[in-house]
């Protein structure tokens, strides 16, 4: 079958054909039904909601005309609950099975913690009713709070940030207004090493940063002699992962650490990494400064197909004056909100109200049910999965260091070399055996990377499983059978997508066929 | 008319004081299929080894340095269209834009395509 | 612990495949000093379902929520009616628990939906292209900003004083730091600053919000005009989407890019977030644009299909040279917007913008009929500002003392200075949830406050 511009099935199979790629009539494949754009499903005057007449009064639009039509289309109830299902039916889920993407933390959802975010006292709270009418969900927020603290240390936290990105945002700009405090405007420099994810030095820059990068050593960690040759009164602070995305805990971090602060910087943590510590050493005792946590990472809350995320700070006392606006206090009358930086240090706001509030309930609903003793077996259970997957591959596949590792487990593509078969496709071979990928060509500090994070959700037998398919295919990658991993993935809704035309001539939304051609189509 | 070439893999093609500039063959090779190129405005002053325009590939985007000083006097705005031409002919119709040298002495400090092809059989 | 799988004889057998004798040796890189023995203290110990659901459930009960009163708040975030459909199809686990659609076989299902999300925002917005969705409103300005200072190469952004404050603010804590000029206009209640004027060689863009934060709507064709006879671009910012249904689009009046916040289509309140941030610009500004795009493509056998595209602008490959370090959207927000635009459709979205404009019709009436009170907008979709005889945050109060929400005082937005002469001022926002009872109760209760 092929499509037109409108991706319209151009060549509809005729009466009693059927379709060149499924052998069927209607181009579905059993369970995996074809469903078109919902602005092909159009008819004029079908609505999906049942809506009263409008008072009768006259507009009071200031004298402004109404807009035209605005081209959507009408679909009755059951065919949008029968489009929004289909179309969830083509996509893989943590819910459906393993999903090893390394630096993701993609870790089991648990549906309390939807419930709980439903709770009416949370979720049909207006953000600027009376402060009175809304203590529960400050309590909540102040109780998240209070468990971030402790679980890391840490003087001080902001709940504002929507994302980990711009919870990276809001501690550079901590560092930021740290050094300006103190009218030192000399520090211009931000360091970075080499194995970052690609937001810090976006981060570093987007504040006003020059981004100067810090090679690794042989054993995948900083270079802490090559750090302290950077470091100097030009330096405003350090972005560094840990345990980094090697998946390795920086063995050096306290000297990291010293070094940075006695060069008169700051140590930004990014967190993304939480889980695999959490409970284990607590990040103020690493001399860090400043630190996001990533919500949706660590504690458990949906990932929805790429957000929303949450990406609360924690900030050491040296930092903790800096933290922005809004956050909850603790006044006369129970919990107040203070909004407004005034005069203070304090800057902000970063968003328009107080921070990812349905992801705060979803979190701390974990941090319950978990408690002290359950998010430290969690993390310790993480590490072990982790480690297991790379005892029983590492004499298939070519690991890039040595371990233990952390949460997660780190391969090059040297076992590969000769082969005709790359790390990409090994991911696309791994779907079709029914798992997700893992993490692909990140770090970009080895060759072909593939970085898998099993997380503490995965049973041994489940870890067992994936671990015989990925001995297999690694078999037989080196066994000479690279047609069949080029070709692959087979079994999908879609098969390989052709990204280069993606880019070349986008097409990013859909557009109404022309009057003529609609008539014919007709 | 000469061809010279950069460690960074430009190639500059000279003829009186206007020199072309595009990627080499062999960078093509590495980038893949080149799915949008960002030229330079006409009018733009480019400083030697500083970043005169950007190719894009679907997973990287590379920038294109000057190989010499000078003033941006055309550009190839059929790569606007049809980035593919840098694939198929990185050398000839995949050119990115034309400059007037400033300082033509800086040619000396280039590779001759002798050189540049030691150069790529040595890096690789 | 009922979310870990693993038994402890299941733990003792791998440990032994890694060769390390206890989960604690695993741990071995982490220095000594810093590493703890146990739980950390301070924190209580697991529990099951029951006594989070009773924990949390007797703290949700000490807030009041808006559902459960006469509630008349608005600007920026309002209570819509939410069909069942969108909360039973966002909890679908295959939407819920997947991750970024980086591996497009299996992400299909996502991909398509961010495809319609995007032509719905074009659509609405009068757009030609949106991106996948930001984080919320106000951080969709704040990037529409640096994106137009980025198009201009120009530093200096006018913001209106009809905008939003928390907008205002958004942008001007990314003007500090990221090095850019915000010049933020007075606050404008009447809606009769002078925007063209302002404009000088210097101006990257101009960015006003229809209806504005006091509800004033405008027509902005002309500013757009001033815009570009100066080489500036004109960000319309939108709070209330629904308004779209019956105002003039953006695009119509020469907008080059729309930073609008989306949560009135499938979001709950959820005291302010997570929302979804709407983006949407010209054609010819797609490569300029932050944020994630979905495109349409063919796969291996000649089908339709969708990938993430243009993703070289983005952080995870530009690194230091990306459009913005913005890694995430606000993709489950994005379809529960989805779903509801498709419930509505053409006919049910524009009849639910006429029935909040007619509701809002009805009690601006009715408020202005009270002694001393007067409504100061000739023209308003479903919000308006009403002026008291007294200072309207001492009226919300006594109203929720009644188990009244009666609107957003305008000091709350601005305090201190900037609100000088504005106490009096309560912004009032009406919706389809708001019934004639609901009205004449407040209007009943806001007399006795008053009198």
């Amino acid at each position: 079958m092929s499509m037109n511009s409108q991706g319209r099935p151009s060549a509809i199979p005729a009466a009693g054909g059927t379709d060149s790629v499924t052998g069927t009539v209607t181009g579905n494949r059993g369970l995996q039904i074809e469903e078109p754009l919902i602005f092909e499903q159009d008819s004029a005057g079908r609505c999906g909601v049942d809506l009263p007449e409008a008072p009768k009064v006259a507009s009071r639009l200031g004298g402004i005309t109404p807009r035209a039509r605005i081209g959507l289309p009408g679909l009755a109830e059951p065919q949008v609950v029968r489009h929004y299902t289909r179309l969830s039916q083509k996509n893989y889920a943590i819910d459906s099975g393993l999903y090893p993407l390394g630096s993701c933390t993609m870790k089991h959802n648990p549906r309390l913690n939807e419930k709980m975010a439903r709770l009416p006292g949370f979720a049909d709270v207006h953000p600027l009713q009376p402060v009175s009418t809304v203590q529960g969900a400050l309590e909540l927020m102040d109780q998240l709070a209070h468990w971030l603290k402790t679980l890391t240390g840490m003087a001080a936290v902001t709940l504002a940030p929507a994302a980990g990105a711009h919870g990276e945002m809001c501690g550079i700009m901590a560092i930021r207004a740290a050094h300006d405090a103190r009218g030192d405007k000399a520090r211009t420099k931000i360091l970075v090493p080499e194995s970052a994810h690609g937001t810090n030095p976006a981060t570093a820059a987007a504040c006003g940063y020059a981004v100067e990068s810090i090679p690794a050593t042989a054993d995948g960690r900083v270079d802490l002699d090559a750090l302290k040759a950077k470091l100097g009164p030009d330096v405003a602070g350090l972005m560094l992962t840990n345990p980094n995305t090697c998946g390795l805990f920086e063995r050096d971090i306290i000297a990291i650490a010293e070094a940075v602060h006695g060069a008169g910087a700051y140590f930004y943590c990014d967190g993304a990494n939480f889980n695999a510590i959490v409970g284990r050493v607590r990040p103020a005792d690493l001399g860090i400064d400043v630190m996001h946590i990533n919500l949706h990472k660590t504690f458990s809350t949906p990932h929805g197909g790429g957000g929303p995320g949450s990406g609360p700070v924690v900030f050491s006392e040296a930092l903790a004056p800096y933290v922005p606006v809004p956050y909850v206090t603790h006044g006369p009358d129970g919990f107040a909100l203070v909004e407004e930086a005034g005069d203070g240090p304090a800057f902000g706001r970063m968003k328009a109200f107080h921070g990812q509030m349905g992801m705060f309930t979803r979190a701390l609903s974990y941090m319950l049910s978990h408690g002290a003793d359950g998010l430290r077996q969690a993390s310790g259970d993480a590490v072990l999965n982790a480690n297991y997957v790379m005892a029983r591959l590492e004499d298939v596949m070519t690991a890039s260091f040595e371990g233990p590792c952390m949460h997660e487990c780190l391969f090059d593509d040297r076992f590969l070399k000769g082969t005709g078969v790359t790390t990409l496709d090994i991911a696309k071979a791994l779907i079709d055996e029914g798992f997700h990928p893992m993490t692909m060509y990140f770090p970009l500090v080895v060759h072909g990377a593939l970085l898998i994070e099993p997380t503490e959700t995965e049973s041994k037998a489940g870890l067992d499983q994936f671990i015989d398919a990925l001995r297999a295919l690694a078999e037989r990658a080196k066994s000479g059978d690279a047609a069949y991993f080029q070709g692959a993935p087979r079994l999908t809704p879609r098969r390989r997508l052709d990204e280069t035309a993606a880019a070349r001539k986008p097409v990013l939304r859909w557009v109404p066929p022309a009057p003529a051609e609609a008539l014919a189509a007709d | 008319m000469t061809v010279k070439y950069t460690k960074d893999h430009e190639w500059v093609r000279v003829e009186g004081d206007v020199g072309t500039v595009g990627v080499s063959d062999f960078a093509q090779h590495q980038l893949g299929d080149v799915v949008f190129v960002e030229l330079p405005d006409v009018g733009r002053t480019l400083e030697k080894g500083k970043e005169a325009a950007v190719v894009e590939s679907v997973k990287a985007a590379s920038d294109v340095f000057a190989p010499v000083s000078g003033e941006v006097i055309e550009v190839n705005h059929d790569l606007e269209n049809e980035p593919a031409r840098v694939n198929t002919g990185a050398q000839t119709e995949g050119w990115f834009f034309k400059l007037r040298l400033s300082n033509p002495s800086e040619l000396d400090g280039l590779m001759d395509e002798a050189a540049y092809k030691a150069f790529v059989e040595e890096s690789n | 612990m009922r979310y870990l799988p693993l038994t402890e004889a299941d733990r003792q057998s791998m440990l032994a495949a890694t060769r390390a004798a206890s989960v604690d040796e695993l741990f071995r890189d982490v220095p000594e000093a810093a590493r703890l023995s146990g739980p950390i203290g301070g924190l209580p110990d697991h529990m099951g379902e029951l006594e989070v659901e009773r924990l949390l459930g007797a703290m949700a009960a000490k807030s009041l929520p808006a559902g459960s009163v006469p509630s008349f708040l608005g600007a920026g975030a309002y209570r819509h009616h939410i069909p069942a459909t969108v909360d039973h199809l966002v909890q679908r686990g295959e939407f819920l628990t997947a991750y970024t659609p980086y591996q497009p076989e299996v992400s299909q299902g996502t991909l398509q939906v961010l495809f319609e999300f995007q032509t719905q925002v074009a659509l609405l917005t009068g757009m030609d292209v949106a991106n996948a969705s930001m984080y919320d409103g106000a951080t969709a300005c704040a990037e529409a900003v640096m994106m137009a200072n980025r198009v201009t190469r120009r530093k200096k952004a006018i913001l209106s004083g009809g905008l939003h404050p928390h907008y205002r603010d958004t942008t001007t804590t990314d003007a500090r730091f990221i090095g850019f000029d915000a010049v933020a206009l007075p606050a404008d209640p009447e809606g009769t600053e002078d925007l063209a004027a302002r404009i000088d060689d210097q101006t990257s863009c101009v960015v006003v919000q229809n209806p504005s934060v006091f509800g004033q709507v405008r027509d902005y064709s002309d500013l757009a005009k001033a815009c570009q006879a100066k080489g500036a671009l004109l960000i319309v910012v939108v709070t209330e989407a629904l308004s779209l249904g019956l105002l003039p689009t953006p695009g119509g009046m020469g907008a080059d890019i729309v930073a609008a916040e989306g949560q009135s289509f499938g979001g709950a309140l959820n005291f302010g977030g997570p929302y979804v941030g709407l983006f949407a610009v010209k054609d010819k500004y797609v490569r300029q644009m932050p944020g994630r795009l979905c495109g349409e493509t063919v796969d291996a056998d000649g089908r339709r299909g969708f990938v993430l595209t243009l993703s070289t602008r983005e952080q995870h490959i530009r690194r230091e040279k990306a459009t913005s370090n913005i890694c995430t959207n606000a993709g489950l927000c994005a379809l529960a917007f989805s779903i509801h635009v498709s419930l509505l459709g053409e006919e049910g979205l524009t009849q639910l913008a006429r029935l909040n404009h007619a509701k809002a019709v009805q009690l601006a009436d009715k408020l202005a009929a009270a002694p001393g009170v007067s409504v100061i907008n000739d023209g308003f979709f479903n919000e308006f500002t009403v002026r008291l005889p007294k200072p309207a945050a001492e009226v919300v109060e006594a109203l929720a003392e009644r188990r009244i929400l009666g609107g957003v005082p305008v000091s709350r937005l601005y305090p201190g200075e900037l609100g000088k002469g504005l106490e009096n001022l309560l912004l009032v926002a009406v919706t389809e949830t708001n019934t004639e009872s609901d009205m004449d109760a407040f209007v009943t209760a806001l007399a006795e406050v008053l009198s």
